[in-house]
């Protein structure tokens, strides 16, 4: 996992909360909408909050749709259910409402799974990504310099990182003597 | 009776989310990782790509099934019931499919993630 590839998953978990927290406040102010008047949903679109909500909400997608390129959907799906808690602390010290115990067991709940998903790796199905676009000269590239940590599961054990290369060459000379 | 349409509305949406969900990974998968191809093809070539995939057409469809199952659902039945009911079983349902469609290795750690935070969920929104 990467800097980016955390970026990423908190944009999914951030931009969903703010969306939908926005779309809920500006639904507020408009009010009520009937299927017999379906001409209020086109007002409700230019109302500034509802408008940015569906921004944001369209940022989540494009965050959310990378994240699945590289990560599998058992990994994305809990590691951003903390936007669930985001919604609550937000409802709580911004919006001062009150939040029952029952509410913050929930809290403890999802931070509990979101813990126990993000200690394993992001990814361990290489069936369709073996069918994706050709990766293959990058994938020569970089194969070297994969982190141990990193999602990538199928490289051999026995490769040998490319820092390692230039201290063998010196030791083995010195031993030979 | 209610009870019996509340459930079936609580099925629908769990149903379609998931199906949306499967499809749309699948799709990205098939597309490949996004990072590396921002380097290779450029961003405009993704979103051509992508949006020209036919699992991920049918996803988003699929996602927009769901979202008007759930508007119905919510107009049929109790909103405390149904929104909570349905977000947490789709997580329970997407750990099952994507073991059986996505090939993804679901071991202890994640089906406990998945069940933690089902249980979150519907206390949050309950």
């Amino acid at each position: 996992m990467t800097f980016r590839k955390y970026l990423v998953l908190a944009g999914v978990t951030v931009f969903a909360a703010a969306g939908d927290s926005m779309l809920s406040y500006g639904m507020k102010q408009t009010g009520n909408i009937s299927l017999h008047h379906l001409g209020s949903v086109i007002v409700a679109v230019f109302n500034p909050w509802i408008a940015v909500g569906i921004v944001f909400l369209l940022a989540f997608f494009a965050a959310y749709m990378n994240a699945l390129s590289w990560a599998d959907l058992t990994y994305v799906l809990p590691a951003t259910s903390l936007g669930y808690v985001l919604l609550a602390l937000i409802a709580r010290f911004a919006l001062h409402e009150q939040v029952s115990l029952l509410r913050w067991l929930g809290i403890a709940l999802i931070s509990g799974g979101v813990s126990f998903v993000a200690g394993g790796p992001a990814l361990t199905s290489h069936k369709h990504g073996e069918k994706s676009h050709t990766l293959e000269p990058e994938a020569a590239r970089v194969t070297g310099i994969v982190n141990s940590g990193d999602s990538y599961q199928g490289m051999p054990s026995g490769v040998p990182y490319p820092t390692a290369k230039s201290a063998p060459l010196g030791a083995d000379s010195s031993t030979d003597e | 009776m209610k009870h019996l349409y509340t459930w079936t509305a609580i099925l629908l949406v769990t149903v379609t989310s998931v199906v949306g969900d499967i499809l749309l990974a699948r799709a990205m998968k098939q597309v490949g990782d996004v990072h590396q191809l921002w380097r290779q093809v450029g961003v405009w070539e993704i979103v051509v790509r992508v949006f020209t995939n036919r699992d991920f057409c049918l996803g988003l469809a699929a996602m927009a099934a769901a979202f008007f199952s759930l508007l119905f659902a919510l107009s049929w039945g109790d909103v405390s019931l149904v929104a909570p009911a349905a977000s947490s079983l789709t997580f329970i349902g997407t750990a099952f499919a994507a073991k059986i469609f996505l090939h993804e290795k679901v071991d202890r750690r994640r089906w406990i993630a998945a069940l933690l935070v089902a249980a979150g969920v519907a206390l949050l929104a309950g």
